[in-house]
Order: structure tokens, then C-alpha cells, then sequence
């Protein structure tokens, strides 16, 4: 949209030619359909949001909706179980985003090089991205079970557990458990975009070093790393928003229980299990805020990361 | 890499991903096709004349989908739409009940008319009443040879909203052979009791089978944990979590039981009991993994079927109570309604009078193991054979209700704030600094 507005620009107007002024109304013109689809898909579900959120709208009520200013919100400041989903939130999305990307890092520089088989390797590492999210996230409840869990059974065969650990109910590890299972799942997907990243670094580029005597740490230093900064913001950027959003492993390990909820889970448990559908808005609008925080956050980082190149 | 070859591991992955994918579905739904019966499913009285009225219509059926529950839908479903050419499209609930009423709940609040017979848990008709047909006018008279109790619950302001269909208690099954084996005469009567025989058989078994735990119930976070730690606090005379309009959970007793149950999570039953929920709890113990079960009667029939390990050795016995009070089972039980905003009422109310009816009762008993709300069906002989739950022993153990009545079209919430609460303990926080915070959750849900 920028780069259309430019011709617009306040000190050319007094010497804006005809042309110039229809070319503008022709450029509104053509844009009109997607920003109708944008208003329609994305700003009228968040304005209806933010206007739920000061209202005490309930699933089977009887009585007419009412407003009620900023109550919901007095009452989220007060909210333990929200602020606790929050922390999990972060903490989980910390953890899994470092992991992905180390991993993800890691194994596109090995996919990158040439070796025999390189292309079934780059198919078989996306499996674990390939199967549904839910389909996963019960196949490893299985497998993590204290009783009939195979994880439990190999290690206590290969003698790595003295004992059956219930990695999932035990407190102390479920955040561990579901990190895991993330990191398995999304890593695949870390590693295609950094992939992707690191086959447009010209290959000259690496001659020259070479030529110039520089080992494979300064190559990395000097040449990819730079080079794939573009790369990795979006890949981080992705990656956090998509594990703050995250619902689906949780849900299927944890399901209602309290100390394992992600904001997702609250906002769902308060507006499809409780049936606050005004005070459920709120927390969305607080989750909202939330990730535009981070959003922001990347963003600064990408454009002075921008200026600095 | 060449096109093709990409193309060809893409399609490999994928068929890899769908494999893995169907494999967990079948795994998910194999232990739930053993029900299958050789009984027949009964004939549709009139079904001739309700053809004439609404054959080719077509509704859709919300139902069951624990133990073999989903099975007996489509096999009487299947024989519905024979006789009558109403097509009857059939829908496994949640197995979590929270989960399904958020389902309902959800639909009924858009007036969706995508439901038309759905299944309901004696704990809703308060709160989606207004969102149901009233049956009495159609089946007032086939009402009558119901428990007169279970109809009175389906009454909301003189309407009769659903009908019953089956019902349900807790109780404890154990295994016969064990308890022979380590020396004791009769099962458990204390809770107490119960957690020390649990520890002696466990210990004994563990060393053939590493797996072995004395005992399991429903200790997910799901309604199901508020029936089960009701059963647990009312048997020890703890309370309802609300009486006489009060919330009463914050008391001595109920801490008591409840702090022995957190000291005995990953003792004597798996530490992940706190993941179980119905069918984690029947896997465990059909497997030959538990000595004592907390569950429905429907697990019954899963336990004697063949594939069942324990098939012949177990048996079943009022649940344990504390030291301050008696016995108790929390009703359970699930009944038909027809959603108001339903396109074919008068087909789904046909629907609704055969699934109700004492033939299907019956054949539900017999290969379902489910509870009849008919009590003349406890007499039948054919009924006895197959379902020793229901001598009175067992059966007639007073029952402990959920607060549904009081807490209206607030039950939902309140009853997580109840196994939200409860959970926290069974995952290690005393009882002492969980149980004032709850008992204040309750109160405020009273007050609104």
C-alpha cells in the first residue's frame, strides 16, 4: 500500500498533473476489493471482539446483553488463572522458539550441502510437520504415558530411567513434555523457511572467502549469518506469534487443567465451557494486545536491522 | 533436486503422515467396537404409520461415543431408518461431558437447527430447558414406566424437556483373583482400606508386571473428577460442595479425604491418573494393569467381552466411604432431548419414543451394560444374568447429586472451578490452601 500512496505525497500536489491524479484514483479503485476483504475477514471480527468485551454478553442467556464499560477488564487485572496462562504462555513460547531455531538452524545447513540423498532427506524431515497437529499430540500422550508409554518402556529398558515417569501429570515436567513435542513437531518447519533462506546466498560469494583464506566459522560469520538475517526475522516472527497463539497440544495433553493453561485455552474454556462471551472477549483483546506487543518488538528489530545493512 | 523426484518424496511423506494419522484413529476406536452384540436390536413399534408421516425425512442424532456406546447408536439408528425411511445420521459427542455441553451449548445459543435429538447429562435439563421441545404431549404416557425420579429431574416448569434413557452410578470394581491371592475375604469398605490393599496387591504384582498399579479413577480435569472426589468428600461426610444453598466444600473432612487421595497419587494408583479419564481407566484395568477401578456400570460389559484380560475374575461393590459418613454413588445417567430449533420435530420425537422405549432399554442393558431408567427392567431375568450391578447391594447405595439444580446454566462453570480446584490437589497442593479459594469460586456463582 506504501508504495502506491507515494505519487500522493503533499509537496507534489501543486504539480500534479492530470494523469498523475487519475492514475491515483485508478490505484484506490483496484485496491478497494482487498481492502473490502480485509475489513471484512480481519477488522470487523476484531471491532466485534472489542465491542463484546464491554458488554456482559453470555451464551444461553435469557436476559438482553448490557453494557458494561471496562468491568471486564477490572475484573481480568484481578484474574490469577489469567495471569498464570500468560507466564505459561511465555515461558513455553521462549523455550520452543530458542529450540526450533537452533535445531531448525542447524539442520538447514546440513540439507543445504550437497550429499547423496539430500533430496529424500529434505522430504523425510518435514513427517513430523506433515502429521496433524492433534493426531500428534495424542500419538506422544501414548508414547509419554507412565504405564503403557513406550518413551517409559525404552528408557527403562536402555537403563537411561530408573523408573516410569509420567512426564505429562507430573507437574514438574509437563511443561518439558509439551515443549518437546512442539519443538519435534514445528523444528521442520523452521528449517524450510531457513532453508529456503540460505539457497538465494550466492555461491561466488563463498568462493571468494575461500580464495581469501577464510576457514567455515568466518564463512558462517561473514556471509550466511548476515545474509540470512532476513531469513531468520521472519522465521522468528512466525514462530513466536504462531506458539503465543498455541492451543492444540496443550489442549489434547492437558485438557481443563489448571496450572498447564495457555491463553488460548483460557479464552477458549471461558467463552465455549463458562459461556462468557463478553468477558472471554476481553481476554481476547488482551491476548490481542499481547502479541501486537511482540509484533511490534520484531518489527523495530527488522527495521534496524534494515538500516544497518 | 529434480521435479520428480520431489514430487515423489512429497507424496511419500503425506502417504507416511495419513498412516500414522489412521493408525492412531483405529487405535483410538478399537477398544469401543468389542460391545458389538449377537442380540438383535428391537423392532420400531408402528413403524409402518410413522413411514406414512415422516419417512424420507432426515435428522441428526448427537450420541454416545464412550466404551460401546457409539456402536449401540448406529445399530439402532441403522434398524430405525430400515423400518421407517427416517435417515437417522448419527454423531459421537465429546467424551468429556464439559466438552459436549459447550457443544449444545453452542448450538442452541445460535439456534442452529444441525441438531435435532441430542443426548443430554442429568446435570443440563435446568439449564437448556428453553431450548427444548416439551415431550409430554407425545410421550407423557411412555414416561410413565420410567424412574418417577429421573422424570421429575427432566420436568423444568412443567415440561417434560427430555426423556431418560439410561442411567449411571459409580462403583468400585475389583479383582476377585487378587484379592483371593493376597488374603483378603471381601473388598474394601473405607477408603483407607481401600488405599492399603491397593498398596499390598500393587507391591505383590509389580514385581511380574512393572506396570501394575493398585488403584485407578477419573482423575483428569473434566467433570468426570467432579462425580468422582463428590463420591470421595459426601461418602466421608464432607458435603456436596454446596448444600441448602451455601457452598460447603471448605471443611475438615473434605480435606481430609481429599489430602489421602494426593498422598496416594503415583503410590498406589499411576501418577498419571491425573490424566485419566473413562477410557484410560477401563484400558488400565482390562488390561489386568489395576486391582481396584472407580467407573460407570458401562465398563462392565467391556471387562467380561472377550479380549478383556480380566474377563471372569473381577467383581463389583458399593464405592468405599470415610471415616465420617456411608457409602455413596454419584447419578449419572443421560437422557434424550429435541432441540426447538429442529426442522422435524415430530420425526425426532419418533426417534426419541423407540430409544426410550423398554425394548431398546433392555438390548442396551444386555449388550451395553448401561443402567435402565425402567425399573420394572432390573426384574427381567434376562437383565439379571447379565448385570449383577444391578442387585440391590450395589445398586440401591444412596446416591450423591452434582449442585446442577442450584447453580442452573451455571453448572458448567461451577463444576470446573470444582475439578479445576480439585486436580490442583491431585497434582500436589494441599487441600488446606486450595479448598477456601473454591468454596469462595462457589459462593460467587450462588450470588450472580
Amino acid at each position: 500500500m506504501a508504495s502506491v500512496a507515494t505519487p500522493a505525497q503533499p509537496r507534489r500536489r501543486s504539480r500534479r498533473t492530470k494523469l498523475a491524479r487519475r492514475q491515483t484514483r485508478l490505484a484506490w479503485l483496484l485496491l478497494v476489493p482487498s481492502l473490502a476483504v480485509v475489513a471484512l475477514v480481519a477488522l470487523y471480527p476484531l471491532g466485534k471482539t472489542v465491542f463484546q468485551s464491554f458488554t456482559d454478553q453470555e451464551f444461553l442467556a435469557l436476559e438482553p446483553t448490557k453494557w458494561v464499560g471496562f468491568d471486564n477488564y477490572t475484573q481480568l487485572f484481578h484474574d490469577s488463572l489469567f495471569r498464570h496462562s500468560i507466564w505459561t504462555t511465555i515461558k513455553f513460547s521462549a523455550i520452543t522458539v530458542a529450540f526450533e531455531f537452533a535445531l531448525g538452524l542447524a539442520i538447514a545447513l546440513v540439507v543445504n550441502s550437497n550429499f547423496k540423498g539430500r533430496g529424500m532427506m529434505r522430504a523425510v524431515m518435514l513427517v513430523p510437520w506433515a502429521i496433524p497437529t492433534v493426531v500428534a499430540a495424542q500419538m506422544w500422550k501414548w508414547m509419554l504415558d507412565d504405564t503403557f508409554g513406550v518413551i517409559n518402556d525404552l528408557g527403562v529398558r536402555l537403563h537411561v530411567l530408573s523408573h516410569s515417569h509420567a512426564w505429562i501429570a507430573d507437574p514438574s515436567t509437563s511443561l518439558a513434555a509439551v515443549c518437546a513435542v512442539d519443538i519435534w513437531k514445528t523444528t521442520p518447519f523452521v528449517a524450510l523457511l531457513l532453508l529456503a533462506g540460505l539457497q538465494v546466498i550466492p555461491q561466488d560469494l563463498y568462493e571468494a572467502a575461500r580464495v581469501d583464506g577464510a576457514n567455515v566459522l568466518q564463512q558462517f560469520w561473514k556471509i550466511t549469518f548476515p545474509l540470512l538475517k532476513p531469513a531468520i526475522l521472519v522465521t522468528l516472527i512466525f514462530r513466536t506469534l504462531d506458539a503465543l497463539r498455541v492451543f492444540d497440544v496443550f489442549y489434547v495433553f492437558f485438557g481443563n487443567r489448571p496450572d498447564t493453561q495457555t491463553m488460548a485455552i483460557y479464552a477458549q474454556s471461558t467463552i465455549v465451557g463458562d459461556g462468557h462471551v463478553g468477558y472471554g472477549a476481553a481476554v481476547s483483546v488482551v491476548i490481542f494486545l499481547i502479541i501486537a506487543i511482540f509484533v511490534v518488538i520484531y518489527m523495530t528489530l527488522n527495521r534496524l536491522s534494515g538500516e544497518e545493512t | 533436486m529434480r521435479p520428480r523426484s520431489l514430487v515423489f518424496w512429497a507424496g511419500v511423506v503425506s502417504l507416511l503422515a495419513l498412516l500414522v494419522s489412521l493408525s492412531i484413529a483405529t487405535a483410538a476406536t478399537n477398544r469401543s467396537s468389542r460391545a458389538t452384540a449377537s442380540y438383535p436390536a428391537p423392532p420400531v413399534p408402528g413403524a409402518a404409520a410413522i413411514k406414512a408421516k415422516y419417512g424420507g425425512q432426515s435428522i441428526t442424532f448427537v450420541g454416545d461415543s464412550v466404551g460401546g456406546g457409539h456402536q449401540r447408536d448406529l445399530a439402532l439408528a441403522k434398524k430405525f431408518s430400515q423400518q421407517t425411511g427416517i435417515k437417522v445420521n448419527v454423531v459421537p459427542h465429546p467424551a468429556a461431558s464439559d466438552a459436549s455441553y459447550s457443544q449444545l451449548a453452542r448450538a442452541f445459543s445460535t439456534h442452529s437447527s444441525s441438531i435435532d435429538v441430542a443426548m443430554i447429562d442429568v446435570v443440563w435439563p435446568g439449564a437448556f430447558a428453553p431450548f427444548l421441545v416439551d415431550l409430554k404431549p407425545k410421550l407423557g404416557a411412555q414416561s410413565k414406566i420410567h424412574a418417577p425420579g429421573i422424570v421429575a429431574s427432566d420436568t423444568v416448569g412443567g415440561k417434560l424437556v427430555a426423556m431418560p434413557w439410561f442411567g449411571d452410578f459409580g462403583m468400585l470394581y475389583y479383582r476377585t483373583d487378587l484379592l483371593k491371592k493376597y488374603g483378603y475375604s471381601a473388598p474394601p469398605t473405607t477408603w483407607t482400606q481401600l488405599f492399603a490393599m491397593a498398596k499390598k496387591i500393587q507391591d505383590g504384582e509389580k514385581a511380574t508386571s512393572p506396570n501394575f498399579s493398585g488403584f485407578v479413577f477419573q482423575g483428569n480435569a473434566y467433570e468426570g473428577l467432579t462425580c468422582d472426589s463428590l463420591e470421595w468428600i459426601a461418602s466421608s461426610g464432607g458435603g456436596h460442595f454446596i448444600d441448602n444453598g451455601k457452598a460447603t466444600i471448605n471443611n475438615a473432612r473434605a480435606a481430609a479425604v481429599l489430602d489421602l487421595f494426593r498422598k496416594n497419587i503415583g503410590v498406589t494408583t499411576p501418577r498419571g491418573v491425573t490424566t485419566y479419564q473413562e477410557g484410560e481407566t477401563h484400558t488400565a484395568f482390562i488390561d489386568g494393569d489395576a486391582a481396584f477401578m472407580r467407573n460407570w456400570p458401562y465398563a462392565y460389559s467391556l471387562a467380561q467381552a472377550a479380549g478383556s484380560k480380566v474377563a471372569g475374575k473381577f467383581a463389583v461393590a458399593p464405592l468405599p466411604h470415610g471415616s465420617g459418613g456411608g457409602s455413596v454413588a454419584t447419578v449419572g445417567g443421560w437422557q434424550l432431548a429435541v432441540s426447538k430449533y429442529s426442522k422435524h420435530p415430530d420425526a425426532s420425537i419418533e426417534f426419541v419414543r423407540y430409544m426410550t422405549s423398554k425394548p431398546v432399554e433392555k438390548f442396551d442393558t444386555i449388550t451395553n451394560s448401561n443402567v435402565p431408567t425402567i425399573p420394572s427392567l432390573a426384574r427381567d431375568p434376562a437383565v439379571k444374568k447379565v448385570a449383577p450391578y444391578l442387585t440391590p447391594a450395589t445398586a440401591n447405595v444412596p446416591r450423591a447429586t452434582r449442585p446442577s439444580t442450584v447453580l442452573g446454566s451455571k453448572y458448567n462453570e461451577g463444576s470446573k472451578d470444582i475439578y479445576q480446584a480439585i486436580s490442583r490437589i491431585l497434582n500436589g497442593s494441599p487441600a488446606s490452601s486450595v479448598l477456601p479459594g473454591l468454596q469462595s469460586q462457589l459462593q460467587g456463582l450462588l450470588k450472580k
